[in-house]
């Protein structure tokens, strides 16, 4: 999002901050269900105000993580703390900590109304307060004409909206939300994606989501934690994992890529040489140490790749291959180029011009290249 | 754009797909023979074998008792083979609500009744939560022990009851040796005895629609109203509750309408004190030889029992409609 680029810039955000107090800290938390270990020593620190993303595939352990956070199970090992209380043993009905629910679990015995109002009714607030923070609530969702229908009674997203409200009914310090646009369409994805990050700079709660698609967590959050087998792989900013994956596993994960074997053989300046196969020789921006011989993953984003002639910058790394399909998408194609017997290269190019007049064809040769600063060295 | 153009050539020709369609519909809505078999014959079914024996019961209990075959009279007559005389005798009707000892027979079976079903659904919830709770491979075999006794007659079960309940019976025997009686209890012909034996024996009529409607329970509620602050006892309370109240209905009729007709139960566990209505009709009918009494006592018992039905089902669908 462009306003949390814009707070990264002006002041420290509070992930890069030394002093600041983490709002939720997991510590080395383990979760075995008999021989399967769905989690695995994790350690995570969020910060107040963030929308934390949990992305990975199915079966990574993200949902058994948001679980234990809202009290729905308990680590074999570790602890978790939210706003500085230990609470691996508080019982889910005594955290201060709510859930939307994947499928949603609205009570399909009760009314919008009586739904949101439930966990306000469990607090014993009085009456007339209920009454208004339901109210509240609706009208911030805008559902407050569905207040007497019956969950059956809703669209797929109004029951979502529904969801949502009932989960923030109560104020809670931290709002977990698993695979929260998992059952909307596509468009109607889209723009919930923006109108929930709206929302959550508006009331300021914390938000931790799971979700498996990438885009989704790029669109909304603050940071991401990527996990892999019951394991955190990398945790940063929606930016920063996408420019500098920290392994091959991230790299993929996100977006596509072009991953190039190697082994280090020399250094210039800020840069190192990589000896690839097919005497293809690649320089790469790298300030970490590495010994000659190293063996090495460069990775390289499609949309990084141009056509020889143009741009071609002193030091730039260039491979040459035969197009062997294309897709249009519209606004891009993209381009797959065999390289070597054993490689295709993907080349995204903007269509910045009518695709009539386009050159590149099938079978045609073509040289790519890509500036050493537009590529990540992976030791992983 | 050689695609494209296929595309829409596609898009351009859908009628006869369409035509089709409309004509088998038409063909199928008037061109059924099987359709009407299997309507008719559920109808048929019912109207022999529930219907008939009804109207046949019910010409018996408006006619009068005489010592012949039939036992009872005829309703129509022929007078002088010229004029049909009709003779309806509603004094039936008129003894079984004024007399005291079958208003009280009514009355105790429906208390025995609705004790019964509340004995039933106070075990049978918890049962039926436990195996639509349990791991799923332990489900099945715990259904089996619910469905075992079915196996053997009903009226062996309920022998084997005085077996048990008798004055020097196993449960006496076992108290004593215990040590937790000095002298056995009377239990065996007592109203005890009764509710023991009905509630055995309608107990897996409450625990089976009670499982088949708690083992669609989505436990994601359950997690939800946690989250939201419930504990465990009021979640139930709240959620788990009222959603399976179309499971408490279900079995609590299954029990209820036949344990207010039953009849062998406290016939051979009763004491002379158990007046029931199914106690009454045998009387009536085998003792007495006095078949339109019977009948009428039948009758009045149906009604009783068919009005009840009928609100809950209307209540019950009102609630559907509303959800």
């Amino acid at each position: 999002m462009a306003s949390h680029d814009a707070n990264d810039q002006s002041s420290l955000a509070a992930w890069q901050d030394p002093t600041a107090k983490p709002y939720v800290r997991i510590a080395g938390v383990s979760r075995h269900f008999g021989e399967v270990h769905a989690l695995n020593d994790v350690s995570l620190d969020i910060y107040q105000g963030e929308f934390f993303s949990l992305l990975g595939g199915s079966g990574c352990g993200k949902s058994t993580l948001l679980r234990l956070l809202a009290g729905l199970d308990t680590p074999t090992k570790g602890r978790i703390w939210i706003d500085g209380v230990d609470v691996t043993d508080i019982p889910a009905y005594r955290r201060p900590v709510n859930m939307m629910f994947q499928s949603y679990a609205l009570f399909p015995h009760m009314s919008v109304e009586a739904n949101v109002e439930f966990g306000l009714r469990q607090e014993k607030m009085p009456k007339a307060e209920r009454g208004e923070r339901v109210s509240e609530m609706l009208d911030l969702l805008h559902i407050g004409d569905l207040r007497k229908r019956r969950p059956d009674q809703l669209s797929g997203g109004q029951r979502q909206r529904v969801a949502l409200a009932r989960s923030l009914a109560k104020h809670p310090k931290l709002l977990l939300l698993d695979e929260p646009l998992g059952a909307l369409d596509k468009k109607l994805r889209t723009h919930t994606q923006f109108e929930l990050v709206k929302l959550q700079e508006r009331i300021g709660i914390t938000f931790v989501t799971v979700t498996h698609d990438q885009e989704e967590a790029m669109t909304m959050s603050s940071r991401i934690a990527v996990m892999d087998a019951g394991q955190i792989i990398q945790v940063d900013t929606p930016g920063a994992i996408y420019e500098y994956p920290n392994s091959r596993m991230v790299a993929s994960f996100i977006g596509s890529v072009n991953l190039f074997e190697g082994k280090v053989f020399g250094r210039e300046d800020n840069d190192i040489l990589i000896a690839g196969d097919d005497y293809l020789v690649m320089r790469l921006r790298c300030l970490q140490p590495l010994s000659l011989g190293t063996p090495v993953t460069v990775a390289v984003r499609p949309e990084k790749m141009r056509l020889c002639p143009e741009c071609q910058g002193p030091g730039d790394n260039r491979v040459t291959g035969r197009v062997e399909d294309i897709a249009y998408l519209g606004n891009v194609s993209i381009f797959h180029v065999r390289v070597s017997p054993s490689q295709v290269v993907t080349m995204t190019l903007a269509n910045m011009q009518p695709r009539t007049e386009q050159m590149l064809t099938w079978d045609q040769e073509v040289t790519m290249t890509w500036s050493p600063v537009c590529g990540v060295v992976l030791t992983e | 754009m050689t695609q494209t153009a296929a595309g829409e050539g596609e898009v351009g020709f859908p009628a006869p797909i369409h035509g089709d369609r409309r004509l088998r519909r038409w063909l199928g809505s008037r061109w059924q023979p099987g359709r009407w078999v299997n309507i008719g014959l559920p109808y048929f079914w019912l109207l022999l074998f529930f219907f008939l024996p009804f109207v046949i019961v019910f010409q018996i209990s408006l006619a009068e008792p005489q010592i012949a075959q039939p036992p009872y009279t005829a309703l129509t007559e022929w007078v002088d083979e010229a004029v049909l005389q009709v003779r309806l005798n509603l004094g039936n009707y008129a003894l079984v609500v004024e007399d005291e000892l079958y208003r009280a027979a009514f009355l105790n079976s429906l208390w025995v009744g609705l004790v019964s079903t509340l004995g039933c659904l106070l075990i049978g919830y918890p049962m039926a939560y436990a195996i639509a709770t349990a791991p799923e491979r332990w489900r099945v075999p715990l259904l089996m022990m619910i469905i075992l006794p079915f196996w053997t007659s009903f009226l062996i079960r309920v022998y084997a009851w005085i077996g048990i309940l008798k004055g020097n019976g196993l449960l006496n025997n076992f108290l004593l040796a215990l040590g937790l009686i000095d002298e056995p209890l009377t239990i065996l012909h007592t109203q005890t005895a009764v509710y023991i034996g009905v509630v055995y024996s309608y107990l897996p009529f409450m625990v089976l629609p009670l499982y088949a409607n708690l083992s669609r329970l989505d436990m994601t509620l359950l997690e939800a109203a946690a989250d939201l602050g419930c504990r465990p006892w009021r979640a139930f309370l709240r959620v788990t509750l009222p959603l399976s109240l179309p499971g408490i209905l279900a079995g609590s009729l299954l029990v209820f309408i036949p344990v207010v007709g039953e009849f062998v139960i406290p016939d051979l566990l009763g004491g002379p004190d158990s007046l029931m209505v199914g106690r009454m009709l045998w009387t009536e009918f085998f003792s007495n030889k006095d078949w339109p009494l019977a009948s009428a006592l039948a009758l009045v018992l149906l009604a009783l029992l068919v009005v009840p039905f009928v609100a809950l089902q209307r209540w019950q669908s009102r609630l559907e409609e509303e959800r």
